[in-house]
């Protein structure tokens, strides 16, 4: 056990987990966000039935998560979930109300138009409350001998509304790709003429939350302005994936679109890391300092090693299944 | 009087993991008998048994459902509102919850998908193989849990350093003094809760004559597991009695709402527990009952409330009647399993009116059973989260006040209860339907359809089905 660095293992499993959750969740988040301007009942059809093969595997890397920092890093979550209370609540809520409506929208027809709402409702609620996380997440968290110590509104700051936005709107981009990848006729055009304005919107949204970042705090500012200029990179490659959702966009590569798109929520990600690494709770606790004990840390490791690869296959070959276009009219019901 | 975060984090909890814990409990008893189902289909190849396993299969995907659903909050619950607690214990909390994702995730992502849409892709052998590590699943799901739970009743295996729980060794972690009682009560918990729920749909559909045959299969195996189980769960609820008697006594005592630790116990049968009075203000009993059962001997020594300080006190009245609650519904399922077996043997178990009828009430009965037990026993451990160990008042999140958990718990009353009333509403539907509808055709369309639980059933939501003749 002691050869090995467990609290950085973790930390990969996590941070892994926590991506994939973003990537996964974050396109039918984007449908849900999409929902009520959607042209017509149809489309909203085919919206759902794009996503609704896979929705919750993508919504178990959410719970993983959650399991996984209690067991590892527990100071991130015995200090995160207090700080961020009514927010994680608002998540839980928007969750839970796009789930259920998922089940129950296909089989209703008199009450269609209430699932309807709970699914966009929830979508947003959730994808807004995940971005404001993020934004707290950047500026840090007011503790005092391992216990949060700030008050009920400290995560709903100027910066990390402005964050909830960047993710609705970069949600919103990733469901608009993917529903143009999955789909054909008038809901692609649709969703199509909507890719630019988003993109302008996520990268307005981009440049100034980068551009704030480096001066919340003088630990991240002299991250990005020491001698790690190879970082510089990471802001740079977000960029160059949005210039080509743009230009894929335009001579209908859809799929790589779609790529692309994950390109810029990566990239982004990895620079959000790199700008409070090794802290995973800023300004104070880093990774190490957050860890349960190694015993503990091993035990539950040995199960995940086991079971992660059997949950990607399983959602590998549930893509496979699912591949190809959606047909209005078609499919799930 | 402030809003005090401690009781209202205690109510949300309890809110939250009682409207959670329903449908497990519902999942596990139902998973079993549609792998008996599915086995009995595979044994004599009759065609009765796997509609009724495709009938119960479909109840068993909307509640299961229903318990991910309700479950993602309680995944956060100890973070946002125990977070002192959750800091304390994670190096044992934290790998045993994180196991029971992990056990919870790998049946979600391998045999629910073929037993839920598997059945005419897989030979029933296979099919049946998958409804039987469904059902073994979920008893893995309910280990984790409730070998957690156990451990904060009676913790060992650990050493505090620097404030922190370690543990020195898992096995004696994972398995504490109460974790087998707790378990085998649990277990037939859950089986009298799935027995009574099919006893009782059973009885809905005699009632008004439809699939008959196959609804009386169903109600006599049932009836005849229940005449066993429901006994078996009297004598297993008071070994477990026992055992908290040792590792716990002023949870009994508070139980038994007894005050003085003193030989001759009555065994109260109704009485008014007074805090402040420190005792009770009324009391009928059976003399001696209380020392006979717990130390039996007329003579024996019960221990009393007043060993521990009032303020560590545990709301006694909650618990002396839930306990009460709890027991009386467990008689009244004895009670129903040997009138069932008087019925049979009369010849009149699928024709008496009244009998039916009453099983069609008694289909409730486990689950407020379940629910008084838990307030037994949760409540019976105040003050203490962790026995003996930590105190609510240490585990709480200290950053929260009165004001904050009240707006969550509204809002999660909110939550669930629209959850809650389309979730059960919609179960009915299902039952309704009954087997008539549940065609081979239905599933031709299923080619490589998602594997969720809820898409195992087709019932629509809202408007009439063409099968509801109620």
């Amino acid at each position: 056990m002691e050869m090995y660095d467990l609290s950085l293992i973790w930390a990969v499993i996590i941070a892994f987990g926590v991506i994939m959750y973003v990537l996964m969740d974050g396109f039918d988040l984007g449908l849900g966000i999409l929902f009520p301007f959607a042209p017509d009942e149809d489309a909203r059809d085919v919206m759902m039935n794009s996503v609704a093969p896979v929705w919750d595997g993508n919504e178990t890397w959410l719970v993983l998560g959650g399991a996984g920092l209690i067991a590892a890093f527990p100071l991130v979550y015995t200090i995160l979930l207090p700080a961020l209370y009514l927010g994680v609540f608002l998540m839980l809520a928007g969750l839970i109300f796009r789930g259920v409506a998922f089940e129950f929208r296909f089989k209703s027809k008199r009450t269609r138009g209430w699932w309807n709402a709970a699914f966009a409702g929830g979508s947003f609620v959730a994808a807004f409350a995940q971005g404001c996380v993020v934004g707290a997440y950047i500026q840090g968290f007011e503790t005092a001998d391992r216990v949060y110590t700030g008050g009920a509104f400290d995560w709903l700051t100027p910066f990390s509304v402005l964050t909830g936005i960047g993710l609705v709107v970069g949600y919103t981009l990733l469901g608009a790709t993917w529903l143009v990848l999955k789909s054909e006729g008038h809901v692609r055009e649709w969703a199509r003429g909507l890719i630019p304005g988003l993109l302008i919107g996520v990268l307005a949204i981009f440049v100034i939350v980068s551009l704030w970042t480096p001066w919340i705090d003088p630990g991240v500012f002299d991250r990005w302005f020491d001698h790690l200029q190879v970082i510089w990179l990471l802001p740079f490659a977000a960029l160059l994936c949005a210039a080509g959702i743009y230009l894929a966009t335009r001579r209908r590569r859809e799929g790589l679109a779609f790529l692309l798109t994950l390109g810029l929520f990566i990239f982004t990600y990895l620079g959000l890391l790199v700008s409070r690494w090794p802290y995973v709770i800023p300004p104070d606790y880093t990774l190490w300092d957050a860890a349960s004990a190694p015993e503990s840390q091993f035990f539950i490791l040995i199960g995940v090693l086991f079971v992660v690869p059997i949950v990607l296959t399983y959602t590998a070959w549930s893509y496979w299944v699912f591949r190809g276009k959606v047909r209005v009219g078609e499919g799930y019901h | 009087m402030a809003l005090d975060p401690i009781l209202l984090s205690r109510l949300q909890f309890a809110f939250v993991v009682s409207f959670h814990a329903i449908f497990p409990v519902f999942t596990i008893g139902l998973a079993s008998y549609v792998a008996v189902l599915q086995g009995l289909y595979v044994a004599t190849g009759n065609a009765v048994w796997d509609r009724l396993g495709l009938f119960w299969t479909k109840i068993f995907a909307v509640v299961f459902g229903m318990g991910v659903v309700s479950g993602i909050v309680m995944a956060f619950q100890f973070g946002t509102n125990w977070s002192n607690f959750s800091q304390f214990a994670s190096n044992f909390i934290g790998p045993m919850l994180s196991y029971e994702v992990i056990t919870a995730f790998f049946l979600e992502a391998g045999f629910l998908g073929v037993l839920l849409f598997g059945r005419h892709r897989v030979s029933p052998s296979v099919h049946f193989f998958a409804a039987l590590m469904v059902a073994i699943g979920t008893f893995i799901s309910a280990f984790w849990i409730l070998a957690t739970n156990s451990w904060m009743q009676t913790p060992q295996g650990y050493e505090i350093r620097e404030g922190v729980l370690h543990v020195t060794s898992w096995l004696e972690a994972m398995f504490t003094p109460s974790f087998p009682y707790r378990f085998a009560h649990m277990a037939l918990a859950a089986f009298l809760t799935g027995g009574f729920v099919v006893c009782g749909v059973s009885a809905w559909f005699l009632l008004r004559r439809r699939d008959v045959e196959a609804h009386k299969r169903a109600l006599s195996m049932t009836m005849w597991l229940l005449l066993i189980l429901a006994p078996l769960q009297a004598f297993v609820g008071d070994e477990h009695g026992l055992n908290t008697l040792e590792h716990q006594p002023m949870k009994v005592a508070a139980m038994e709402g007894n005050w003085e630790t003193q030989s001759n116990v009555p065994l109260l049968l109704f009485a008014l527990p007074d805090r402040e009075l420190q005792a009770n203000r009324f009391e009928i009993g059976i003399p001696n009952g209380a020392s006979l059962i717990l130390r039996h001997d007329v003579d024996g020594v019960v221990p009393g409330l007043k060993e521990i300080p009032v303020d560590q006190q545990q709301p006694v009245w909650i618990v002396f009647y839930s306990f009460r609650v709890m027991v009386a519904l467990g008689l009244l399922m004895i009670a129903f399993a040997v009138t069932g077996l008087v019925l049979r043997r009369g010849g009149r178990l699928y024709t008496s009116r009244w009998f039916l009828h009453g099983l069609q009430g008694m289909s409730l009965a486990p689950f407020i059973a379940v629910l008084a037990g838990w307030f037994v026993t949760e409540i019976g451990r105040s003050p203490w989260l962790v026995y003996n160990v930590l105190s609510y008042a240490d585990a709480v999140t200290p950053s929260l006040t009165g004001g904050m958990v009240l707006a969550t718990l509204i809002g999660y009353v909110a939550v669930y209860a629209v959850i809650f009333w389309a979730g059960i509403y919609y179960l009915f539907k299902v039952v309704r339907q009954g087997l008539d509808d549940l065609g081979a055709d239905e599933e031709v369309h299923d080619v490589d359809r998602p594997m969720r639980p809820l898409s195992a059933t087709h019932v629509p939501f809202d408007g009439t089905t063409a099968s509801s003749r109620s």
